[in-house]
């Protein structure tokens, strides 16, 4: 079976580190799924346009520097604008859960916070991914 | 989305779907490559290969930033290596390449090797036509060069440059390295660490060993692509690669054994699977293995079996 499940772990604002992110990256490709990474820094263009040109299935969003209500539907809405309907937007970092409700009503599918078993974004991403 | 016809007015999403629907064989995926085959042949193919950690990616985006300058548009396909074990792969190149992201003159393109190893010189071997169908100048394939797979994945290329660095250690192991013999330039990138000058005579020693008489030597340059230098200056190179090629009519040969190999591959590939697919339905290669395992049949009467039965 040729077909392979490709995630794109981002990393949009300023965090300052990446460990997370890369935490998730490891387990997802010891999961079977091929994992583009493109570091810190990201601008929700960048993120939407790598999206785009890999043909993700799943975008994973990490954000561990507060800006995750502006960041994350500002993502959701672009990549419904640019004709990616079926991709699958994730999110996890520092997140509170009063802020997933939210989250989840612009169109993140589930938020993974910080002691979420990784065995739990994977089952996640497998029973949801289109 | 009609992807050939969407592709050939310039949609990226539909360049992206197209590529998608080769990597992972849909049944759309011939359909579309014949749509967009006669729209091939015009791009320019750079091989970038390399062991690991030489700068391939840096180097790649500094290029690519070079070509743009002069106002061609380009294509990277970047090659990353799939775990032989879970199936999974880290495709990490594109962080190198952040400012190309946005630029609407550039398609990056991130495959794993997904264990297959002529699976895969094929898939970039599309990858590539997809992209030249598109209108891409410059193709690029950046792949990790340590064994075979690697050395079929460049062969797409008409100019490949092989990136070392100096210091690792073991210059002579990578001269040694079946990469070596397929350069047409050579880059010692990190050419500011120690070593480079020794390294750069190592090179140029292994080519003066070589019997066969070449009417292209091919050149040492230095870089140190962090830093964007020797860039245009290996630009530079790269383009009289291929000037030396199309004067000499090289250029139309390699292309021409090109597609004679995939020609001879996709046949092979076609055929196999046609005859696979004959005998495991009905369960009787299941035997045959049994059988031959326990030697009560050898494999090569099998294999003639094989073929009688199911080219009757």
């Amino acid at each position: 079976m040729e077909k392979r499940i490709r995630i794109l772990v981002a990393k949009p604002g300023l965090d300052g580190h990446d460990r997370g992110a890369k935490v998730v990256a490891r387990a997802l490709r010891d999961a079977g799924f091929e994992v583009i990474y493109t570091g810190l820094r990201q601008t929700p263009e960048q993120i939407i346009e790598a999206s785009l040109s890999e043909d993700v299935n799943v975008v994973a969003l990490s954000l561990l520097s507060g800006a995750h209500n502006t960041l994350f539907p500002k993502i959701v809405a672009m990549l419904k604008e640019k004709g990616m309907n079926d991709v699958l937007v994730i999110g996890g970092g520092v997140i509170p859960d009063a802020d997933i409700p939210f989250l989840k009503e612009s169109g993140v599918s589930e938020v993974f916070t910080p002691g979420t078993p990784t065995a739990s974004i994977i089952e996640f991403i497998k029973a949801n991914v289109k | 989305m009609d992807i050939a016809k969407e592709l050939l007015a310039g949609s990226r999403l539909a360049l992206a779907r197209a590529i998608t629907a080769v990597e992972n064989e849909y049944d759309n995926a011939v359909a579309i490559m014949q749509e967009l085959y006669p729209h091939t042949g015009r791009a320019h193919v750079i091989g970038i290969t390399g062991p690991p950690g030489a700068g391939k990616s840096t180097l790649t985006d500094k290029l690519a930033k070079e070509y743009r300058r002069q106002g061609k548009t380009v294509g990277i396909i970047a090659v990353d290596p799939t775990s032989p074990f879970s199936g999974g792969a880290i495709l990490g190149d594109r962080i190198r390449m952040n400012d190309l992201t946005l630029d609407e003159g550039v398609f990056i393109r991130s495959m794993g090797t997904r264990g297959s190893l002529g699976g895969l010189s094929r898939k970039t071997a599309e990858t590539v036509k997809i992209m030249d169908a598109s209108g891409k100048d410059v193709i690029f394939i950046e792949t990790v060069g340590v064994g075979q797979s690697e050395v079929d994945i460049v062969k797409a290329a008409d100019t490949t440059i092989v990136v070392l660095v100096p210091g690792l250690g073991d210059d002579i192991q990578a001269i040694k390295a079946g990469i070596l013999e397929i350069g047409d330039v050579f880059a010692i990138n990190k050419a500011d660490r120690e070593g480079a000058d020794k390294l750069n005579t190592e090179i140029a020693m292994m080519l003066d060993l070589n019997p066969i008489k070449v009417d292209w030597r091919p050149p040492i340059k230095r870089t140190v692509a962090s830093q964007s230098e020797g860039i245009s200056e290996l630009m530079q190179t790269i383009e009289e690669h291929i000037a030396f090629l199309e004067q000499s009519g090289e250029l139309t040969n390699r292309r021409t054994k090109r597609t004679r190999n995939e020609l001879i591959a996709m046949v092979d590939e076609q055929i196999g699977r046609y005859i696979m697919q004959k005998i495991t339905v009905t369960g009787e290669f299941d035997r045959m293995v049994e059988s031959v395992h326990n030697r009560d049949k050898d494999p090569y009467s099998v294999v003639n079996s094989i073929l009688s039965t199911v080219l009757r």
